[in-house]
C-alpha cells in the first residue's frame, strides 16, 4: 500500500500526524497514518467498520493509554510537540484535547455539577464565575433553554439528546482547543442529530473539531475535510466536496457511492 | 426472491406442534418457578408470623430500659444486650466499611489483572464462605487468650472480620457494573485517576456498595458464633469495650435454651426485636436510595 498520502491541506493544522502505527497487542490496527487536521476547521473520518476510525480519534487524547495492552507509535504534533511522547501530564493533554463519546455519559450528579466537574479540575472560580461559565457551555451546547430551570436534577434524567449535549457542553466548558467526537449522533434521532450538526457548525468558530461518523451524509454536510480510511490504511483524504465529488481513489469512490460498506 | 411461502394459509401441521410444544413447556416452567417461590414465601412468611406472634407479647417499655433478669424474675427487660448490640454492630460496621470499600475499589480499578488482585480476590472468597464459628474461634485465641479476657473490642473484631468479605465482594461487583464508557468520559477530561473513581466510579456504583454494606450489618446483627468466644455475655449494663458485652443474639441463644418461662419470653421479644430492626433497616435505605438521583 502507498505509504506516501499527500498532505492536501494548505491551512494551518493544528495536528500532524506523522507515520503513526497502532496495535492492540499484536493486532496491527492503524498503519503508517500520515495527515495534517486544520485548525477550527471540521475533519471527518469515514469508512466501514473496523477500519480504526475510532482508533485513531482515541490516540489523539492517549485514551488507549487505559488499556496496557494498546500501544501507538510514530508522532502526533500539536502546535509542534508530540503528544504521543512528552513529558507533559496526560491530564494536561486531555484538557487541551476534549472528547465527547458515542453512547451519553452524564456523570451520576446534577446537570450544573456535570459541567462544572471538569472546569474544577483546572480552575478554582468563585461561585459566580462557574455559574457564568456554565451557562456559557450549555448555551454553547444549545442546551441552555431546555435545562434553565432544573440545574440541579439529575443529569441521566435528561433525554439521549439532551445529555448527548449535555455532554458536550462538559466538553467545551474547560475549553479545549480540540474536540473529539466520536460517532455522537449514533444513538440519537433525527431531530437531535440535526441540532448537534448545527452545534458543530458553529463550535469550528472557536475550536477544532475531529468527527468520527457512519454517516456519510453527516460528513459531507457538516466537515470541511474528510479522511476515508479502510482496514487500518488512510485511503484519501482532503477537502469533503473534493473526497465526496471527485474521489481520485476507485476504493474511496465505491465506498461513497454505496457500492461497497 | 427465496423460497417464503407467498400465502400465510394453511401453516403446515409440524410448526403448529413445535408452537405447542413450546407452550407447554412454557406452562410447566412457569408453574415451576411458581411453585419455588410459593415453597420460599411460606416459611419466610411462617417465620414472620411466629416472630410477631411470639415476640409482641413481651413489647413493653421495660424492655428497653431493664436489664437482663435472673431467672423466674417478675420484671426485667433487654436494656444491656440492645445497647451492647447497638454498639458492638455500629462499630464493626465503622471499622469494616473502610476497609471493605476501600479493597474492593483496589480490587476492581487497580488490580483487576495482576496477582496481588487474584489472590486478594481467593482469600476473600474464603474468608467469605467461613464458618462464623471460624471466625470467632480465631479471634478467641488471637486477642481474647491473650489479653486473658472476653471483651466487647474482641466481639467487634470479630463482627468486623465478617463485614469486611461481604463489602469487598459487593464493592466489587457493584464497581464493575459501571460501564467503562463513564469511566473513559471522566478521563477523557483530564480527570485523575484517584478523581475518578471518587467522584464518578465510587459515585455512580453508591446504591449497590451501600446495599452491600447494609448487608453486611443485617448478618452481623444475627450473629452469635463469632460473639459467644468474643464479646460473651454481660448480666448488667456496661459500655466498657474492655469489658464482657451482652448482646441480642448471645442472650436469644441464653435465653431460648433455658427452661425458665421469662426468660424464653424475652427470648422471643428479642427476636423480634431483631427481625424488626433489620426489616425497617433495609425498608430505609430502599427509601433513602430512591429519594437521591
Amino acid at each position: 500500500m502507498d505509504a506516501k498520502v499527500n498532505l492536501p491541506v494548505t491551512e494551518k493544522p493544528k495536528l500532524s500526524v506523522r507515520h503513526l502505527d497502532f496495535y492492540y497487542g499484536g493486532f496491527h490496527a492503524l498503519k503508517n497514518i500520515t495527515l495534517d487536521i486544520p485548525e477550527r476547521r471540521v475533519t471527518a473520518f469515514i469508512g466501514p467498520s473496523g477500519c480504526g476510525k475510532s482508533t485513531f480519534l482515541r490516540t489523539f487524547n492517549r485514551m488507549y493509554e487505559l488499556y496496557p495492552e494498546q500501544r501507538a507509535t510514530g508522532e502526533i504534533l500539536i502546535d509542534g510537540t508530540n503528544l504521543l511522547t512528552t513529558k507533559e501530564d496526560v491530564s494536561l493533554i486531555r484538557a487541551r484535547i476534549g472528547m465527547v463519546f458515542q453512547k451519553p455519559t452524564p456523570f451520576p450528579m446534577s446537570i450544573y455539577d456535570n459541567i462544572a466537574f471538569g472546569v474544577k479540575l483546572f480552575e478554582t472560580l468563585p461561585r459566580i464565575e462557574m455559574d457564568e461559565r456554565v451557562e456559557w457551555a450549555l448555551k454553547k451546547a444549545a442546551l441552555w433553554g431546555e435545562v434553565k430551570d432544573k440545574l440541579n436534577q439529575s443529569g441521566s434524567g435528561l433525554s439521549g439528546g439532551q445529555q448527548q449535549r449535555l455532554c458536550i457542553a462538559r466538553g467545551i466548558a474547560i475549553k479545549p482547543e480540540v474536540l473529539l467526537l466520536d460517532e455522537p449522533c449514533s444513538a440519537l434521532d433525527p431531530i437531535s442529530t440535526g441540532k448537534i450538526e448545527e452545534l458543530i457548525h458553529e463550535l469550528k468558530t472557536d475550536y477544532t473539531v475531529v468527527i468520527v461518523t457512519h454517516n456519510m451524509q453527516q460528513a459531507a454536510r457538516c466537515s470541511d475535510y474528510t479522511a476515508y480510511m479502510y482496514l487500518g490504511d488512510l485511503i484519501e483524504f482532503g477537502p469533503t466536496t473534493d473526497v465526496f465529488m471527485r474521489p481520485k481513489k476507485k476504493d474511496t469512490e465505491d465506498y461513497i457511492t454505496g457500492r461497497f460498506g | 426472491m427465496s423460497a417464503v411461502p407467498s400465502t400465510p394459509t394453511a401453516p403446515d401441521s409440524a410448526r403448529l406442534r413445535l408452537h405447542a410444544r413450546r407452550k407447554r413447556v412454557n406452562a410447566v416452567a412457569l408453574t415451576l418457578a411458581l411453585t419455588a417461590m410459593a415453597f420460599g414465601l411460606f416459611w419466610l412468611i411462617w417465620i414472620l408470623i411466629e416472630t410477631v406472634r411470639l415476640g409482641i407479647g413481651g413489647m413493653a417499655l421495660s424492655l428497653f430500659t431493664e436489664m437482663t433478669p435472673p431467672p423466674q424474675a417478675e420484671t426485667g427487660g433487654l436494656a444491656n444486650a440492645i445497647f451492647g448490640s447497638l454498639a458492638m454492630v455500629s462499630l464493626a460496621t465503622l471499622l469494616g466499611t473502610p476497609i471493605g470499600v476501600l479493597a474492593g475499589v483496589y480490587l476492581a480499578e487497580y488490580g483487576q489483572k495482576g496477582w496481588l488482585g487474584s489472590a486478594t480476590r481467593f482469600i476473600n472468597d474464603i474468608l467469605l464462605s467461613a464458618p462464623s464459628i471460624v471466625i470467632g474461634l480465631f479471634i478467641y485465641a488471637a486477642v481474647v487468650a491473650r489479653t486473658h479476657s472476653f471483651s466487647a473490642l474482641a466481639g467487634v473484631l470479630a463482627l468486623a472480620l465478617i463485614v469486611i468479605p461481604v463489602v469487598i465482594r459487593t464493592t466489587e461487583n457493584m464497581l464493575s457494573l459501571i460501564p467503562n464508557a463513564l469511566r473513559e468520559a471522566a478521563y477523557a477530561l483530564g480527570t485523575p485517576k484517584w478523581r475518578v473513581i471518587m467522584t464518578v466510579t465510587l459515585k455512580a456504583a453508591r446504591a449497590g456498595v451501600l446495599t452491600g454494606i447494609l448487608l453486611a450489618l443485617a448478618r452481623i446483627a444475627g450473629e452469635t458464633a463469632p460473639l459467644l468466644f468474643t464479646a460473651l455475655s454481660n448480666q448488667f449494663w456496661t459500655s466498657d469495650l474492655a469489658q464482657p458485652m451482652a448482646s441480642l443474639p448471645v442472650t436469644i441463644f441464653k435465653f431460648a435454651m433455658s427452661p425458665y418461662e421469662n426468660w424464653q419470653k424475652l427470648a422471643w421479644a428479642g427476636v423480634f426485636l431483631i427481625t424488626l430492626g433489620v426489616l425497617l433497616l433495609n425498608i430505609l435505605a430502599r427509601v433513602f436510595l430512591r429519594n437521591r438521583h
